[in-house]
């Protein structure tokens, strides 16, 4: 853990006049930075609230916001908000400016001058992928939903904030162009590294975006948070485990990579050796099917021992295409999205070079899981017993 | 080619005489012009400010906005001979207490349309703006004013043209205008010229309120932001 959180929760809690029940209740939450921390939960459950705590929208009804340490609780709100990069769902361009109006704003508010505010509004609509020539003097009617979203965050960057606080700001885009911004985004966070706190309801988008899960429950209460990876391989409870879904294993293969996996000996021959090669190896091996390969190991077919036992005079018809081919830094959910359409139900891996390496089959996915599971439980364990 | 009918060469010849009077008074005329042009510019220009400031500041006070809304339809209703008398205590005789009943008149469409043109700024650019930073008189002034402008304008216009119309009242308060020439020929009627001097202050009044909307319409268009024009 870092020394110092970028953002520092310190049991904060909304309480709105007339009602009893807090909207967030005592929350101590850490951020760390350079990380994208998502909050997700089910609707009503607080998650944008608790955003909004952050950069002060919403005034807390008590607890301390502490930003590198400082506390912020009571500074001039409007300050302390041009420090923050803010997007929403709705966005909120200002329709009655340009876009390159719109990305100044607080730029032009923190009095930089004209030259430098003219500098940054190319240089960021370069980084959200917009052509400054053709969109600068655009106005916000003339974009469409992806364009708009994508100045939204330039503008959001515009003063080169730390901190970015992002409600749901995907939630409005079809799924296609969803799915490129969210790639977009991550790419552009390994650039810039800013500290992300992401709100979504969405589970699969969490586990995507973030570095690490809030998973909130009622009054914003912190259920699990850790990465996505030990969440989908360890949910703590049924609260979680329901929010998280079916098919939670299976998307936590997206986390382990084929590298991870001991390769053993598999059974190949090339398409110079003889038949009886084979079948004496599948024999040896105990197994139906082997990997024929050239000259250079390169995986060709898939053959069965059937087909060998016949000592047909050459390959060439032979076999069952072997697919595509993984390389040691596929995930595992690639491997077994390879595997189910495979003839012989194992994944081919092939190393650097392009040469055979080994095979991915049930058996190893099923190892790996329970591996991670294993593993997290005890982490958890180990947290417990410090506790 | 047989001569007109008697109504109709009467009509004619009525017109002609008209024409003749509005040359022989021409400079008269055109002094009441400005004069009128004057009190309505300023009553305009006085209702504008204060009804712009009412309306930002009550627009998201629902009580104020209530009582507000209620007292300046109020003042519409007051019969305007009885509102622009009720100032002369006040004020003395002569524009000013025309004025001052004239910006209470203009008050009700330039508030209620500020206030609707403030309601229809979209919530998420609100926010936005708050959650950048600016200061709730930088989101008024640099955002949610600029939005309503348009529909702020269409309330100008209507108070411009009522104010027009209501102006010629001035007269009998001892104020200028183009009323001065309705209310010579009322109090002259029957004697020579005396209708042509109402019509004279009836037409130049309606020219006058036409001009104005036009002008008003041009600058509602040039001024609106070009992101805004559908």
């Amino acid at each position: 853990m870092s020394p110092e959180p970028k953002i520092h929760l310190d049991r904060v809690g909304k309480t709105y006049p007339g009602t009893k029940i807090p909207a967030v209740e005592d929350l101590t939450l850490d951020v760390h930075e350079g990380e994208i921390l998502v909050l997700v939960g089910p609707s009503g459950c607080g998650k944008s609230t608790t955003l909004r705590l952050i950069n002060r929208m919403i005034e807390p009804s008590n607890g301390r916001i502490l930003l590198d340490g400082e506390d912020v609780t009571k500074v001039n709100p409007d300050k302390l908000r041009r420090r923050i990069g803010y997007v929403i769902q709705q966005i909120g361009l200002f329709p009655h400016q340009t876009i390159a109006q719109n990305i100044a704003t607080v730029p032009k508010m923190l009095g930089w001058e004209k030259e430098r505010i003219t500098e940054q509004v190319e240089s960021l609509l370069t980084t959200v992928g917009l052509d400054p020539d053709q969109y600068r003097d655009r106005f916000p009617k003339e974009l469409s939903g992806g364009q708009a979203q994508r100045v939204g965050v330039a503008r959001a960057l515009g003063a080169d904030p730390d901190i970015m606080l992002m409600d749901e700001p995907f939630g409005a885009i079809d799924p296609i162009t969803r799915d490129r911004l969210q790639n977009e985004f991550l790419r552009l966070q390994e650039e810039l590294h800013k500290t992300i706190v992401f709100v979504t309801h969405d589970i699969d988008e969490a586990i995507k975006m973030g570095d690490r899960i809030a998973i909130l429950g009622d009054r914003s209460t912190i259920r699990q948070i850790d990465t996505p990876e030990r969440i989908l391989a360890y949910p703590v409870d049924d609260f979680v485990d329901d929010f998280i879904g079916t098919g939670s294993t299976i998307k936590g293969l997206n986390f382990l990579k084929v590298s991870s996996l001991k390769q053993t000996d598999y059974p190949s021959i090339s398409d110079a050796d003889p038949c009886a090669t084979g079948v004496a190896k599948l024999d040896e091996a105990g197994l139906e099917w082997l990997v024929l390969v050239d000259a250079q190991r390169r995986p060709l077919r898939w053959l069965h021992r059937d087909e060998l036992a016949k000592s047909p005079a050459s390959y060439d018809d032979l076999g069952e295409d072997v697919g595509d081919l993984l390389n040691s830094d596929d995930s595992l959910f690639h491997a077994l999205e390879l595997m189910v359409q495979s003839a012989a139900g194992q994944s081919v891996v092939v190393d650097k070079h392009g040469a055979f390496a080994g095979v991915v089959e049930m058996s190893h996915l099923n190892k790996a899981i329970r591996r991670a599971q294993y593993e997290a439980r005890l982490h958890y364990e180990e947290m417990e017993a410090n506790a | 080619m047989r001569g007109l009918s008697d109504p109709r060469k009467a009509r004619v010849e009525a017109l002609g005489n008209w024409f003749t009077y509005v040359q022989d008074n021409l400079e008269f005329i055109l002094e009441e012009l400005v004069n009128h042009l004057q009190i309505v510019a300023i009553s305009v220009g006085v209702a504008t400010v204060v009804a712009v400031l009412l309306g930002a500041w009550a627009q998201s006070r629902p009580i104020v906005r209530a009582l507000a809304l209620s007292i300046t339809g109020i003042f519409l209703t007051i019969p305007s001979l009885a509102l622009f008398a009720l100032f002369i205590p006040l004020f003395g005789i002569g524009n000013r207490p025309a004025i001052v009943a004239l910006v209470l008149y203009g008050l009700l469409p330039i508030l209620r349309n500020t206030v609707t043109g403030l309601d229809s700024v979209s919530p998420a650019v609100v926010e936005s703006a708050r959650g950048m930073g600016m200061s709730p008189r930088q989101q008024l002034l640099k955002v949610r004013l600029p939005l309503a402008f348009p529909v702020v304008m269409a309330g100008i216009r209507v108070s411009t043209l009522l104010i027009v119309g209501l102006t010629a009242i001035a007269v009998l308060v001892g104020g200028d205008g183009l009323g001065s020439f309705i209310q010579d020929g009322l109090t002259r009627n029957g004697f020579p010229n005396a209708g042509n001097a109402v019509v004279v202050g009836v037409v130049f009044t309606v020219a006058l309120g036409l001009v104005l909307d036009a002008v008003l319409a041009t600058v509602q268009r040039v001024f609106t932001p070009r992101g805004l024009l559908v």
